[in-house]
């Protein structure tokens, strides 16, 4: 399957900004911009001066050591914790004072790195609390029964199937999400994100605990939501095989700094990256 | 195919439900009416009905939003306080008794929703076990409130004095000549014509069955669930939590309040203490035993567990004592880890929630 | 002048309150369970100093002695029996049981002694100076506000300066980790039950020596009291639990005396909302951010 990877890969063109997107995305306002991000924990800086620009369609790598503050990132990204400095832009607009919900009304949506589902609802219920901002109607016209209950709830019953089928996983659909096997949870988790109908999908350690089977099905998978979905994809991994097979931009934090950004090639040749994670080398 | 299955299984449940609540009330009924319920029996009817309420409405914010609440009481008293002041004062407006009794019940509702209203604001910012401590705080400070307040009516409309000092009587009311004072502070609300009967019971439960399994099963319902199982998750896919736990909260305070009006009207005489902390535990009780967000199990525990000390009266002294024991038993039964898989093999879609 | 006496009544309430609170953050602390019962041991506690003191004529000294071993002895029965089977389940588990414990002393209670209210004599009484008596300072509160804060101080101490009060701290942030260091779990559990039943019992001799009529519910609303001052004062936390009782005290006193008497609880609880929504986890309660 690692054949077929480079095929969808664009070339990275830098923007005004001297960030780089891919070239079909350089026309495009970015979806995401961070300026100048940081967070301090009691005078600890977690994460400082991070710059990030994603294209309209890029599927983007964000790696580096354990505790580089990567999950801080996405943290900040989706307001789970407030920024102590700098600017969040999506789709050009500034975040400042908005919720982790309002963020996903903005278009972010995002999975967890120790995965969070609503455990004790089915798949498909986990699914449908995904399109509770996409297919609406109020808790009056549910209490009464109103037609539009009806036709509404089929809906979300038919979306729900169509976003299940995207990962084979209808026929789990009545299924306790909390009593799944791991990888389905995953997989749920990051149907759920899509069920917001984001325009930027984050994935935390999506590969984690996957055989290399899995992980392959995994990135064919991540090209097929950003073509179906037209969606921009920013995610941590420490699988370097699915961060290098299929993603554009890659971004290395490491002690909540960037130390690197570039394309695959890029960072592999990288000596600052080659030290972050192996250490300086030593003379033998 | 499986999924229009599974439709149909909590449907089925739900059916269930109203079925079995619409039998019993049924079969009561033809008992009531053959004249072989004693005195006694006769006068839990109402009671019951109202605790089922109870007990429904506290599953909604316990077992289906996840938050301790443990001052439901307070809602029933504001509910019930209020439906008696409407009830009552209401007499020359509405001759019709039934159709009083259910402006009463929806004046007691529309009360005790502002109350939960008000109350959530400070509550839905805490939680867990903070959480708990403020609705106890707030059950307590509607009872004091309650023991302070006068109320009567005359020709001119409600006249309202908040005692304060605890000087003041009926008189400062300055009542007109031929009107009534409703609610006499500790003494609470006396001379209430009762109007509530088991029918006007049974419709409540039913009425509460609808408006709680239906707001569970939509759109709503699976929001509120969802806070419950992971707050964090349900922010991220842009749920507003306040807001949903806020509908929940709202919701089943106002079903307690008319749960509370119904039971005002059933007695003449009534005092706010009749609703203190131990009222509010009881229902939790109730909850706990029928199963967290499981309705229909609210309804039997309510049922089955308000029946209970009554029907050991028999015992005398023993009564409170035998019931504690049980009560621990069956947690003890229920709960250890040996029983507790057992059991819910038995029982299916009994869920515990162990972080709460 | 006036006001000094209902300060002191407010202080000697708060230093009971605070007892009380104690007992309850203790247990809170290592079981995270609200012990609903702990109440109705300070009734037990009253009761057997009343019963040591009256039919059976032992001193007082001797009297709280017995009722601090009895409420011991008590306190770690319920824990075995009641509580630890359920360590594993919900916290609402545990919750009902307790409320089923707490109606079990209280019937049991109402069996052995009656309701007919049984008059307690303080167990101490000596003459105060006169000027301190003209501000309205009993024996009793003295003996009181010294007990308070002689058990704060010796609490303190043990908490944070011997091996078993490590062992207590160390159960209260991780069970898990707590046990794979060797330290048995249970057993620091049942200890913290025993040092919360003691102390419920010196609660239940002071708070009958203050307000002197003993009935089987005399613990319920105290322990409600304390379990507010304990989260007043941030729950599981020491010395908030001895400071969260002692401003309960006094706000009660004075909201007595000055507002209303029928209102006094109702502000109490007031100012607990009002707390709570300032400092959500209480006065000095640790705030824990989820993890994420």
């Amino acid at each position: 399957m690692a054949d077929k990877k480079p095929t969808h890969k664009g070339k990275m063109v830098p923007l005004p900004s001297r960030s780089i997107v891919p070239e079909r995305d350089v026309h495009t306002r970015p979806v995401l911009e961070t300026r100048h991000l940081g967070i301090d924990f009691g005078g600890l800086t977690a994460v400082d001066d991070f710059d990030l620009t994603i294209g309209r369609t890029e599927i983007a790598g964000l790696i580096g050591p354990n505790g580089a503050g990567k999950t801080t990132v996405f943290n900040l990204l989706t307001k789970v914790y407030q920024p102590t400095r700098g600017t969040i832009l999506i789709d050009g607009m500034d975040t400042a004072g908005k919720t982790t919900s309002q963020i996903n009304r903005m278009g972010v949506a995002r999975t967890f790195q120790n995965i969070r589902l609503f455990s004790n609802l089915t798949v498909e219920e986990n699914v449908k609390v995904g399109l509770h901002n996409q297919i609406r109607y109020s808790g009056l016209e549910g209490v009464l029964r109103m037609p539009s209950f009806w036709k509404k709830e089929k809906l979300a019953h038919e979306s729900a199937m169509g976003l299940l089928s995207l990962f084979d996983m209808q026929d789990l659909a009545s299924h306790q999400a909390g009593s799944l096997p791991y990888g389905a949870q995953r997989r749920l988790e990051i149907i759920r994100a899509l069920a917001t109908n984001p325009s930027l999908l984050l994935l935390d350690e999506p590969a984690a605990g996957m055989n290399p089977s899995e992980t392959a099905e995994l990135m064919e998978n991540i090209v097929k939501i950003r073509d179906t979905f037209h969606t921009a994809v920013l995610l941590i991994e420490h699988d370097m095989s699915l961060v290098m097979g299929v993603c554009e931009g890659i971004c290395v934090l490491n002690f909540g700094r960037i130390i690197a950004k570039g394309t695959a090639e890029e960072i592999q040749a990288n000596p600052v990256v080659i030290e972050a994670y192996l250490g300086k080398k030593k003379e033998a | 195919m499986k999924k229009l299955n599974r439709i149909k299984a909590t449907t089925k449940v739900d059916f269930a439900t109203y079925l079995g609540v619409t039998l019993a009330f049924l079969i009561v009924s033809a008992l009531q009416s053959g004249g072989m319920l004693s005195n006694a029996m006769n006068s839990w009817l109402v009671p019951i009905c109202c605790f089922i309420v109870m007990a429904v409405s506290l599953n909604l914010v316990v077992g289906i939003s996840g938050e301790l609440s443990l001052g439901h009481g307070g809602f029933m008293s504001v509910g019930a306080f209020s439906g008696i002041v409407a009830g009552m004062s209401l007499a020359e407006a509405i001759p019709l008794a039934p159709l009083r009794l259910a402006v009463a019940i929806l004046v007691g509702a529309a009360c005790a929703a502002v109350a939960g209203f008000l109350i959530g604001i400070p509550v839905l910012r805490l939680r867990g076990d903070y959480l708990a401590i403020v609705t106890l705080a707030f059950g307590q400070i509607i009872k004091d409130l309650i023991t302070c307040l006068l109320v009567g009516y005359d020709k001119d409309g409600l006249h309202i004095v908040f005692n304060l000092d605890g000087l003041r009587t009926v008189s400062d009311l300055h009542l007109e000549e031929g009107g009534v004072a409703i609610i006499k502070g500790a003494q609470g609300a006396v001379g209430i014509t009762k109007m509530s009967s088991f029918t006007a019971g049974y419709i409540l439960v039913m009425v509460t069955l609808v408006i709680v399994l239906n707001l569970i099963r939509s759109r709503t319902g699976r929001a509120i669930m969802a806070i419950r199982d992971n707050r964090i998750a349900a922010e991220s896919v842009g749920l507003n939590v306040t807001k949903y736990k806020m509908i929940a909260f709202v919701v089943s305070a106002a079903l307690a309040g008319a749960a509370g009006a119904l039971f005002g009207l059933n007695y003449s005489g009534l005092v706010s203490s009749r609703f203190d902390f131990n009222t509010s535990i009881m229902v939790l009780v109730y909850v706990v035993l029928g199963g967290l967000g499981n309705i229909w199990g609210s309804v039997i525990g309510a049922a089955v567990l308000y029946a209970l000390p009554e029907a050991l009266r028999g015992l005398q002294d023993y009564r409170m004592l035998i019931y504690a024991i049980v009560l621990i038993l069956v947690m003890l039964a229920t709960n250890s880890d040996q029983l507790k898989g057992l059991l819910g093999r038995l029982i299916p879609g009994r869920k515990e929630k162990t972080n709460g | 002048m006036v006001f000094f006496s209902y300060l002191f009544s407010g202080i000697s309430l708060g230093s009971i309150y605070a007892i009380i609170a104690l007992g309850y953050t203790m247990v809170y602390g290592i079981a995270k369970m609200l012990n609903f019962a702990h109440g109705d041991v300070i009734m037990v506690g009253g009761y057997i100093c009343y019963c040591s003191m009256t039919y059976l004529g032992l001193p007082a000294i001797v009297s709280i002695l017995l009722s601090m071993v009895v409420c011991t002895v008590l306190g770690v029965v319920i824990e075995g029996l009641a509580y630890k089977p359920l360590r594993q389940a919900g916290s609402l588990a545990v919750l009902i049981t307790a409320i089923g414990v707490s109606y079990f002393l209280q019937n049991a209670a109402q069996l052995i002694w009656g309701v007919t209210p049984k008059i307690f004599t303080p167990v101490v009484s000596f003459p105060m100076p006169e000027g301190l008596a003209a501000m309205g300072l009993s024996s009793v509160a003295v003996v009181t506000m010294v007990t308070c804060v002689v058990i704060m101080i010796v609490l303190t101490t043990f908490v944070n300066h011997t091996k078993l009060g490590k062992a207590m701290r160390a159960c209260s942030e991780d069970k898990g980790a707590a046990q794979l260091m060797g330290i048995n779990v249970n057993r620091t559990i049942s200890l913290t039950f025993a040092i919360g039943s003691a102390l419920a019992a010196i609660a239940g001799v002071l708070l009958c020596s203050y307000t002197p009529t003993l009935i089987p519910t005399t613990g319920s609303m105290p322990g409600i009291k304390a379990f507010t001052a304990a989260v007043f004062g941030g729950i599981g936390s020491i010395p908030g639990a001895f400071i969260g009782g002692l401003l309960l005290g006094i706000i009660e006193a004075l909201a007595k005396a000055y507002v209303s008497t029928n209102l006094a609880n109702a502000i109490v609880f007031a100012v607990l909302i009002v707390v709570l929504l300032v400092r959500p986890t209480g006065l000095l309660g640790k705030y824990v951010p989820e993890k994420v």
